[in-house]
């Protein structure tokens, strides 16, 4: 119960308060918002246990083997999400990777250094690369990026790094790195857009006192700015990342789609969200669609896990002097 | 050995020439994006496109005007259920909630991102189309509104609690009670932000695919009212893309521009609208 | 006050808004047939589908591609009104069938073995053993004796062979697969064949589309696509032996000469496999597609729709296809679907 709606019951004679606050408005503001939020919860909800029961056939007949076999056979009925879990975890890691520092860059350059008209008409045209259909990601990937990787880029990273092994094996183009970078341009709007606005809602006196201090633009940026709005930042990386976790289409036609775990970053890969997408139209019989549910549930947990990390993270170097 | 001054102005020279640099590379690969699109379906979009129907391979002109009209409505369903919700519980999470409950429903929030486009529109199936024993607009909005949730629902939380103390004390002190404090004034200053995701939500659902498939599935023809199955931009983009036939090749293409057009002018429209309420926080 | 003001806009455009909500031509006499299922066959249902409608103005038929196991699912749901598919129903599926589906094929397909081979030009001959070893990751490279001795005089490079292979679950596979189990053993215990199968080596791309642009990237590569796409798209091909020991190459009259061959023993049900099928010129990768029909439809005006649709199919529908690079329906098959329409039970239909 939240201190309002125990104040309301609490103090002075309870009939009157109450009817004071209806009247106000603020019980039924608190109601209605909280509402909305226990219907958020309530899908959510719904959503993880319509994946748990609709899963049932292949966790009761595969269990934990699910997670560690790569055999995924719908032929045979034997599967195992192994090389997708793998995919997954490699392509959107390599994507945060580039587009993080790549987009809050972008974003401090435009909230920083930028004038306004020309900061909005830029914010505006990034926004606009997030309305680009995934299929068009891909399509343009694969006609453009692909040739790239295999005649210019890959051999480039081989010769320079000389064999070591997550830069070696044939350079087909498609594969992970493939697929990392298209996440990597997919998602970078993102982290553009929301980090601009956030940094953009930190109070100019937080600047202004470090500037009067005698810091460097750069400085006051990097040290007062971004820390303080170090949690708006974060909740775009997630942002982000939710996105680069639940990509099909494009991925799809940059990855190679070859269900096996392999090191180098040059090889076919997978992942969770582009089988689903591939395999789940065609899919017959109710052992292969349920496991293609559970492959969803897997993804569904894997996101849990790395949020629920990342919350750690954030409690782990908080700090005064923010936004919160 | 340099002295500490010069080396702090040289890192600021580079580590903001660095940011410059990020923003060119940002910028040119959006642009090279775009000219491809316009290279590839520039051609491809005329009037028939706007106003015709799709015609089958081998007939010339026909165009995607039932999809156009299919992919507003959709996104306007996606909008008046999307935004709202995620907008409230955003609210919520900023304003009412305790610390345990704001934390599980932003937890929410951030599941609900990260599950792929194909699988909430698997989970709208269940839900609306099977029940129904038919597909239809509305359920393809409702599918699109989901996806809209966690953007906003993160967004507004974070722009509402970068709204400083004073404004809201100054508010309190003047006697507004906690609601219109929030309604007038905390909300306002807000809005920049929250509108900008609401964009950048709107944006993301409306090149999605996959949700649509097994919702509002598709029509060669018009789809009055929001009972049907309905065209729309990316489910036609993505059938003509990968047919074998060049013409719809070239249609995919140009509907593809045509989609991130309206994008932009929705975007426009709505800054328009709403009002512009620029640096209140600062 | 600026409150106020913004309300006031608000105001306007949600009036807009609910005026695009209501936009659409009123279908007041309109009956409209939804049906969903295998994509291979989309473009001529959509030109079936409108030249019907403009025959028939007030029928609208709405056909969407999501699949033959889409398709499967829907019509078993009964969230469609017909499905479509280019692989038959099993047994287990008919079963969990609420009303019984008869199958209706409609028109051929087939798929041809691509390669993208740096100074090969002319169409490369292929034996179905030869392929199936070349997709288990058998054969490896290009100049494998194997597949030299079926081309002498060509210049076949040592390279590698790069197999490409569908990724997405398709129609497409199936027939492959299906053909692929027909004429290797150890193809049909290792691999065997669905929508998708569990490809021993190779790299997967999305749609026909896909495998094509793949083909295109990467030298020394070999992949199947649809005929129609090949045609379309003028990707060279190679020919293949079919049962009778002839190499033939994929047209629309070799893959009619398939469906004319398997006629013979057509079961009642039309669910049959013609790959293999016997015949001196038969492309031995062919397969027909069905549309899938509830026996007792649940809306009896749209059943009535259905068997005036296919009736009108099977004969003015026919020649349409092969504008279209699709083979059409052998006249044993026709004259035996038109007898099997009969089996609909849709009150009012002519």
């Amino acid at each position: 119960m939240t201190p309002l709606f125990a104040s309301t019951l609490a103090i002075g004679r309870p009939r009157f308060r109450l009817a004071a606050r209806l009247r106000s408005g603020d019980v039924v503001a608190e109601l209605v918002a909280f509402g909305f939020g226990l219907l958020l919860l309530l899908i959510t909800g719904l959503l993880a246990w319509e994946l748990w029961v609709n899963s049932a056939l292949p966790r009761h007949q595969f269990g934990w083997r699910f997670l560690v076999t790569q055999t995924w056979d719908p032929v045979a009925g034997n599967f195992g999400a192994a090389a997708f879990i793998h995919g997954t975890i490699v392509t959107s890691f390599l994507a945060l990777l580039i587009a993080v520092p790549l987009g809050v860059g972008a974003a401090i350059f435009l909230a920083e250094l930028a004038p306004p008209r020309l900061s909005d008409a830029a914010a505006l045209l990034l926004e606009l690369l997030a309305a680009i259909p995934s299929v068009i990601y891909g399509l343009i990937g694969i006609a453009v990026l692909v040739p790239i990787m295999r005649t210019v880029v890959e051999p480039f990273l081989k010769k320079v790094t000389g064999g070591f092994p997550l830069f070696s094996g044939p350079a087909y183009g498609v594969g992970y790195l493939a697929a990392g970078l298209v996440l990597a341009v997919m998602i970078t709007p993102f982290i553009v857009s929301v980090t601009r606005e956030v940094l953009l809602a930190v109070p100019r006196d937080q600047r202004e006192a470090a500037l009067a201090l005698g810091s460097t633009h750069w400085e006051s940026t990097w040290h007062v700015v971004l820390p303080y709005a170090r949690v708006g930042v974060y909740g775009a990386v997630f942002l982000a990342l939710g996105r680069a976790l639940g990509e099909t289409m494009a991925v799809t036609m940059v990855i190679g789609n070859r269900p096996e775990i392999a090191a180098s970053l040059f090889a076919p890969g997978y992942s969770m969200a582009a089988v689903i997408a591939n395999e789940f139209t065609e899919a017959t019989g109710d052992l292969y669609l349920q496991a293609l549910i559970e492959v969803g549930l897997v993804l569904f947990l894997l996101t849990m896990v790395i949020n629920a990390l990342a919350r750690l993270l954030i409690v782990a170097t908080a700090q005064r002097g923010s936004a919160h | 050995m340099l002295d500490r001054t010069a080396r702090r102005k040289i890192t600021n020279v580079v580590m903001l020439g660095l940011t410059t640099l990020a923003t060119l590379s940002s910028i040119s690969v959006l642009f090279f994006v775009l000219g491809y699109l316009l290279f590839k379906g520039g051609s491809s979009v005329n009037w028939a496109f706007f106003t015709e129907l799709p015609k089958p391979v081998g007939e010339a002109g026909g165009g995607m005007a039932n999809a156009i009209v299919g992919s507003a409505k959709l996104l306007l369903i996606a909008a008046v259920t999307g935004l709202p919700l995620g907008f409230m519980a955003g609210l919520y999470v900023a304003e009412f909630a305790s610390q345990k409950m704001g934390a599980a429903v932003r937890y929410a929030a951030d599941l609900l991102n990260g599950v792929p486009s194909i699988v909430v529109g698997i989970f709208v199936y269940t839900l609306i189309v099977l029940r129904a024993k038919h597909f239809s607009t509305m359920a393809g909005g409702l599918a699109l509104g989901l996806m809209m949730v966690p953007i906003m629902t993160r967004s507004t939380e974070e722009f509402l609690r970068a709204v400083p103390r004073s404004l809201r004390d100054a508010s309190l002190a003047l006697g507004a009670t906690r609601w219109m404090t929030i309604a007038r004034v905390v909300v306002p200053a807000a809005t920049r932000g929250i509108l900008t995701a609401a964009m950048l939500g709107l944006a993301r659902v409306a090149g999605e695919t996959a949700p649509l498939l097994f919702t509002a599935l598709s029509n060669r023809f018009w789809s009055p009212g929001l009972n049907q199955p309905t065209a729309s931009l990316p489910v036609m983009i993505f059938t003509y893309a990968i047919s074998p036939y060049e013409d719809w090749q070239q249609q995919a293409w140009a509907a593809g521009l045509v989609l991130l057009a309206f994008v932009l002018l929705a975007n426009v429209l709505a800054r328009l609208l709403l009002g512009p309420r620029m640096h209140l926080a600062g | 006050m600026v409150v106020l003001e913004h309300s006031m806009n608000l105001n306007r455009f949600c009036s807009l808004l609910i005026a695009i909500l209501l936009l659409g031509i009123p279908a007041a006499a309109q009956t409209t047939v939804t049906g969903a299922g295998a994509t291979f066959p989309y473009p001529i249902y959509s030109k079936w589908f409108d030249e019907y409608h403009k025959l028939h103005p007030e029928i609208q038929i709405n056909y969407q591609s999501i699949g033959s196991g889409g398709g499967i699912r829907q019509i078993l749901e009964g969230t469609v009104d017909f499905g479509a598919s280019d692989g038959p129903m099993t047994n287990e599926q008919l079963a969990q069938a609420k009303t019984k589906i008869l199958h209706f094929p409609t028109v051929l397909g087939a798929v041809v073995p691509t390669y993208s081979l740096a100074g090969v030009t002319q169409a490369l001959k292929f034996t179905g053993p030869v392929l199936a070893q070349i997709f288990l990751g058998m054969i490896t490279k290009w100049n494998d004796p194997a597949i030299a001795k079926l081309n002498p005089g060509v210049k076949l490079p040592g390279d590698d062979i790069v197999v490409i292979h569908r990724s997405d679950g398709s129609g497409t596979t199936y027939v492959w697969t299906d053909y692929l189990s027909k004429v290797s053993d150890a193809w049909k215990s290792k691999v065997g064949r669905n929508t998708s199968v569990n490809w021993p080596v190779g790299l997967g791309g999305k749609g026909n589309e896909g495998v094509a642009g793949l083909l295109k990237q990467m030298p020394s590569s070999i992949g199947y696509v649809e005929l129609i796409y090949a045609i379309q798209n003028r990707i060279p091909y190679g020919t293949v032996q079919n049962a009778a020991g002839n190499f033939v190459k994929a047209d629309l009259t070799s893959v009619t000469q398939a469906a004319a061959g398997a006629a013979k023993s057509m079961p009642v049900d039309f669910r049959v496999s013609i790959t293999n099928s016997p015949g001196a010129d038969a492309y031995p990768v062919s397969s027909f597609t069905w549309l899938l029909i509830p026996e007792k439809p649940a809306n009896p005006r749209k059943g009535a729709i259905l068997v005036g649709f296919l009736k009108w199919m099977l004969s003015d529908g026919q020649k349409m296809v092969e504008a279209l690079s699709y083979a059409p329906l052998p006249k044993e098959v026709v004259t035996q679907e038109l007898a099997a329409i009969t089996q609909i039970q849709a009150p009012g239909a002519k």
